[in-house]
C-alpha cells in the first residue's frame, strides 16, 4: 500500500474524525479509544467534527524549517474547536488579519512537501469564517 | 532586539541555540562524600512534575504547571521558601521562558517578572541572581547536558569559585530544568554540606 493510500485510512488525517464519550459528552481529537474521566464507564463512539472553532492564541512564523519555508510568513494558531478539543494548525490569512477570538473553519490543504519529487502532505488548516 | 524574527514576537536572540556540550556531576552518599572532595554539596531537594505533552492542551500558556508543582514540592522537601534561595539557574530556552519560570517558581507574582528583570533584580547584586552561567541562551543548550550544567554553575557559586560572576555569600542555590516544552520540569535545591 502506498504511503498516501495508507494515510487515507487514518480517520483523523484527511477527515476530522475523532471520538466522543457518550457518558460525559467529552470530545476527543485526535481520537481516543478510552475516556480518561469516565474510565470503565465511558462509551466511546466516532464523531465527525464540524470544523468550526475560535483562535485561542497564535504566532506568525518568519523563520521555518525547509518543509514550511515556502509558506513564510504564516500564521500558526491554537484553535479551540466548538466541540471542545484544541488543535495547533496553520491559519490561511494575512498575518495582520489574525486576532485572538477570531472564528475559523477547517479546510483541506497542502501542508508540506518532501523536497522536489517527494510525497505531498495534505491535512487540516483553518480559514477565517468572516 | 533587532535580530531576525523567528516566531513573532520571538527573535533570533530570544531563542537558545541547540549546541554540542557535556557536563557531569559525581553523586555520592553524604557520609562518604568527603572521600571524594573537601567541599561536598548537599542535595536538599530533587523534585519532578509532569504535564500534557501538547502545548494546546495546557490549562494556561503563560504558566508551566509542571514548574509550579516541581518548585512547590522542592521547597517542601528542603523546608525552605523562595526567600532562602541565593541564586537560581532557570530553563531559559526562550527569553519568555525565563520570565515565566521566575514567576512559576515563586520569586515574583504572575505578570511582574519582566519589570523585575528589567530593574536588574535578577542580575549579579540583585535580589535573586538568575542564570549567572548565561543560561541556555548565552551559554548554549546541549539539551541533555543542560540540567547538569545548571548544577555545575550552582556548585561553582557555592564553592566561591565562579570568578567574575561570583555572587557574594552564595549559600543555597536552585536549578530548574524543563523537557518537552513543559511536559516535564525538574527542580533541585543545593547547599554547602
Ligand atoms: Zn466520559
Amino acid at each position: 500500500m502506498s504511503v498516501a493510500r495508507f494515510w487515507r485510512k487514518i480517520p483523523q488525517r484527511y477527515n476530522m474524525i475523532g471520538t466522543k464519550c457518550e457518558t460525559c459528552h467529552r470530545h476527543f481529537f485526535p481520537p481516543r479509544s478510552f475516556c480518561p474521566d469516565c474510565r470503565r464507564n465511558g462509551r466511546i463512539v466516532d464523531h465527525k467534527f464540524a470544523g468550526f472553532g475560535t483562535i485561542i492564541t497564535y504566532t506568525v512564523i518568519h523563520t521555518a524549517n525547509e518543509q514550511f519555508e515556502a509558506f513564510t510568513p504564516y500564521v500558526l494558531a491554537i484553535v479551540k474547536l466548538d466541540e471542545g478539543p484544541r488543535m495547533t494548525a496553520q491559519v490561511v490569512c494575512r498575518p495582520d488579519e489574525v486576532k485572538i477570538g477570531m472564528r475559523v473553519k477547517s479546510v483541506f490543504r497542502r501542508i508540506a512537501t518532501d523536497g522536489e519529487s517527494g510525497i505531498i502532505h495534505y491535512g487540516t488548516k483553518f480559514v477565517p469564517t468572516g | 532586539m533587532k535580530s531576525t524574527m523567528v516566531a513573532d514576537p520571538l527573535r533570533l536572540f530570544d531563542c537558545s541555540p541547540i549546541t554540542d556540550g557535556a557536563a557531569a556531576v559525581i553523586v555520592a552518599p553524604l557520609d562518604r562524600a568527603r572521600e571524594f572532595t573537601d567541599t561536598p554539596i548537599k542535595v536538599l531537594a530533587s523534585a519532578q512534575a509532569s504535564d500534557t505533552i501538547t502545548l494546546h492542551d495546557r490549562r494556561d500558556i503563560s504558566t508551566l504547571d509542571a514548574t509550579v508543582a516541581a518548585g512547590q514540592k522542592a521547597f517542601r522537601m528542603a523546608k525552605l521558601t523562595h526567600k532562602d534561595i541565593d541564586m537560581v539557574e532557570v530553563h531559559d530556552c526562550f527569553s519568555i521562558a525565563e520570565i515565566c519560570a521566575i514567576e512559576d517558581l515563586g520569586f515574583c507574582r504572575k505578570g511582574t517578572a519582566g519589570k523585575f528583570t528589567a530593574d536588574g533584580e535578577t542580575a549579579l547584586g540583585g535580589k535573586i541572581p538568575v542564570n549567572t552561567s548565561g543560561g541556555l541562551k548565552a551559554c548554549g543548550h546541549p539539551v541533555g547536558a543542560t540540567g547538569i550544567k545548571q548544577v555545575y554553575e550552582i556548585v561553582k557559586q557555592i564553592r566561591n569559585d565562579a570568578g567574575k560572576r561570583q555572587i557574594d555569600g552564595a549559600d543555597i542555590g536552585m536549578t530548574h530544568n524543563v523537557g518537552g516544552t513543559g511536559a516535564t520540569a525538574v527542580v533541585h535545591i543545593l547547599r554547602r554540606a
